[in-house]
């Protein structure tokens, strides 16, 4: 924290990365990590989401769960924009390596408050170099 | 410094109770504060005070209720993943009906929300995660 | 950064996945079933040699001992500590990340 931050007892909002290399389904990480970011959003602190291996698939369209008896969530992540949470860095390298592009991702948006509420995307597409690197800025890592 | 630990797996099945245990044993030795234990995903059965390991096998559950009461530790058993794999403090088996003498949440543990897990983040110094 | 890696390397990628996101100056430190990817001279041995000079690696002794791993069939200059040396190194690096 900053000395003039100190000062006025206002805290620094934390970098918090939530990281995702699980496919959804087969195990629970996937929806008990969205619940948390869903109970993180409110706490004001500078949330990122990073989709990696094969927790890009947690993004992927075209999902039907009726046939195997569960809930289908995907479609939450398309409302996190609402809580604040905008940054959802994808590794190109973990796309490529199991045949997918970014089309074949659910669209996920935001509403910009600082510019006039336009809709702007929140996938940000990221090399695997570029996402090491916004690992390296946080403040706290939490994986499931 | 103050340390935070999350717990994403149960006993016995995966080590990663098992790790954490040893870890947070370490952290105290070493003069550190915990701030609170976090356990998640199935990681809340070892809040369970129902679990009868065998004799010449290590009790999982009763070492963190034993640490928790040497050392004033927090651990917190989250309450949508506990509800969702039956452990139930008083209050939860009476909100929910399940019968007198149903809650099985042991000794030294609470149940609370996921808000517990992000103040760990925000308040410590270093948070560390035990998981499969 | 502190990595911890708690996978075999014959059975996951997880390994892979983490040092190909470290960065000059990371510590590595392998625990549980991630001991077994501190053998020298099997086919996942590469991975870790390769990146040896920028990321320091650790190897939890306790979890080596159990599973019958010795210093000597270790991959060279791997550093073997115990459960205070791991919460050392977590105090040293402002974030550790469980590789899952």
């Amino acid at each position: 924290m900053s000395e003039a931050a100190k000062g006025t007892g206002k805290k620094v909002p934390k970098k918090f990365l939530y990281v995702n290399r699980k496919a959804p389904y087969g195990t629970i990480y996937a929806l008990e990590a969205l619940e948390v970011v869903l109970i993180g959003a409110a706490f004001d602190q500078d949330v990122s989401l990073a989709f990696l291996d094969d927790g890009v698939f947690q993004l992927a369209n075209g999902q039907d769960t009726k046939g195997i008896g569960m809930k289908k969530f995907a479609n939450t992540y398309r409302a996190l924009g609402d809580y604040g949470v905008t940054k959802f860095y994808v590794e190109k390298e973990s796309l490529q390596s199991r045949g997918l592009t970014l089309g074949d991702l659910q669209e996920i948006t935001y509403e910009d408050e600082n510019d006039d509420f336009k809709e702007k995307p929140s996938i940000i597409l990221v090399s695997r170099a570029e996402l090491s690197e916004v690992m390296a800025q946080q403040d706290v890592v939490l994986s499931f | 410094m103050k340390f935070s630990i999350l717990v994403n797996e149960g006993p016995y099945t995966h080590q990663a109770s098992d790790t954490a245990l040893q870890f947070t044993r370490a952290v105290l030795a070493k003069g550190h504060e915990v701030m609170r234990v976090f356990f998640y995903h199935d990681g809340v059965n070892v809040g369970s005070r129902l679990t009868v390991p065998p004799q010449d096998d290590r009790n999982l559950q009763k070492s963190w209720s034993d640490l928790a009461e040497e050392h004033k530790l927090d651990l917190v058993v989250c309450i949508a993943a506990a509800q969702r794999r039956g452990i139930l403090d008083e209050g939860e088996a009476k909100r929910h009906g399940k019968g007198e003498g149903a809650a099985n949440l042991a000794p030294g543990f609470r149940i609370s929300g996921l808000g517990q897990l992000i103040e760990m983040g925000i308040e410590s110094d270093r948070l560390v995660v035990f998981g499969d | 950064m502190l990595h911890t890696v708690n996978k075999s390397p014959f059975q996951t990628t997880t390994l892979q996945s983490c040092l190909r996101h470290t960065r000059k100056g990371d510590a590595v430190l392998l625990i549980e079933d991630g001991v077994l990817g501190a053998l020298k001279g099997t086919d996942a041995s590469g991975d870790i040699w390769g990146r040896r000079v920028e990321v320091a690696f650790y190897v939890l002794g306790p979890d080596a001992d159990a599973r019958g791993i010795t210093k000597e069939r270790m991959i060279d200059g791997i550093n073997v500590i115990d459960y205070e040396g791991f919460v050392d190194l977590v105090a040293q690096h402002k974030t550790s990340q469980a590789w899952l």
